[in-house]
């Protein structure tokens, strides 16, 4: 999907036309410079490749340097692929904030929070042992059965267990835009979105 | 987190707040609005707390209504609020005085500020 790469900078709320206090989170959302523009004759599909948030050139590997010479602009931190632009972008082109003025929802991308190793009651929303007492000593939050004994001797694939949380990619739908603020590329979104405070996101159309 | 600056002084109206503290007694005038109408209604009481920075500050008032407690939370750039009267200052010694909820008649006074 067409967008651009934002950055999480937090989260506030503003009253609306109606006086409600609607929880808000504030992206920086581009400027991104397109890097690289894939073709169907070339490469096989149409894409276009967005840059964003500048670093230093000693940060940067030649290889890449070289990539955004080609470009003519400043080395950047975040580099991402993106399909279904309508519009022809040539190399070099800035995308603002500006691209989402007509819009009303958006979509986001990013990476959730990092949860550790979690047990089944916060990983999957078990409910675990509702007594406390009647002889449950340390088996509050344990999962209970894995399945049955002789048949199947075995524990089925899928089976919901303790593990690693968060820290995965997500994409939260139907995102309203609370307000556009140009001149710093500010996108108000009413909600939250995933990520920490300073981590990237894919904000699509 | 300038760009968050930013944002709240975009949305952080200029507002008449009187200065006030935990512990003083103040009056918020209050707009409801009940179908197409609007009126005022005034809660008294005592500040308990001022929570919060930039366009998320709130305060809570607490009083007595009759036996009950009963205490309400407002934003401070809440477009609602009509005015803030302040009508004494009270000594105390904490900024948050949630001790105040356990206490009831005379226990519950609190001394006004001598200047």
């Amino acid at each position: 999907m067409p967008g651009l790469i934002g950055k999480k900078i937090g989260m506030t709320s503003i009253f609306d036309a109606d006086g409600k206090n609607v929880p808000c989170t504030v992206i920086q959302a581009g400027p991104c410079v397109i890097t690289q523009v894939k073709t169907v004759s070339n490469d096989g599909y149409a894409a276009v490749q967005l840059s964003f948030d500048d670093k230093k050139e000693k940060h940067t590997t030649k290889a890449l340097m070289g990539h955004f010479k080609k470009a003519d602009t400043e080395p950047k931190r975040k580099v991402v692929e993106l399909k279904g632009f309508v519009k022809d972008w040539k190399l070099g082109d800035v995308i603002t904030v500006d691209y989402f003025k007509d819009d009303i929802w958006l979509d986001i991308v990013g990476l959730s929070k990092g949860k550790g190793f979690q047990g089944v009651v916060k990983r999957h929303g078990f409910s675990g042992v509702n007594d406390a007492t009647h002889g449950q000593h340390n088996r509050l939050r344990a999962p209970g059965s894995l399945g049955a004994s002789s048949y199947p001797s075995r524990v089925f694939k899928g089976m919901r267990m303790a593990g690693r949380m968060g820290g995965n990619r997500v994409k939260v739908l139907n995102l309203k835009i609370m307000k556009i603020m140009p001149e710093n590329n500010l996108l108000l979104i009413k909600g939250s979105v995933p990520g920490s405070i300073g981590s990237y996101l894919i904000i699509e159309k | 987190m300038d760009l968050m600056k930013v944002v709240e002084k975009e949305f952080t109206p200029e507002i008449n707040v009187p200065e006030f503290n935990s512990g003083d007694t103040i009056t918020v005038h209050y707009k409801i609005k009940e179908g197409n109408k609007e009126r005022i209604q005034q809660f008294r009481g005592t500040v308990i707390q001022k929570k919060g920075e930039g366009a998320t500050r709130t305060f809570t008032v607490r009083k007595m209504s009759g036996a009950v407690g009963v205490e309400r939370i407002f934003p401070v750039t809440s477009p609602f609020i009509d005015k803030i009267e302040v009508n004494k200052h009270g000594r105390v010694r904490r900024a948050k005085i949630f001790y105040l909820r356990k206490l009831t008649g005379k226990k519950a006074r609190i001394q006004e500020k001598r200047y």
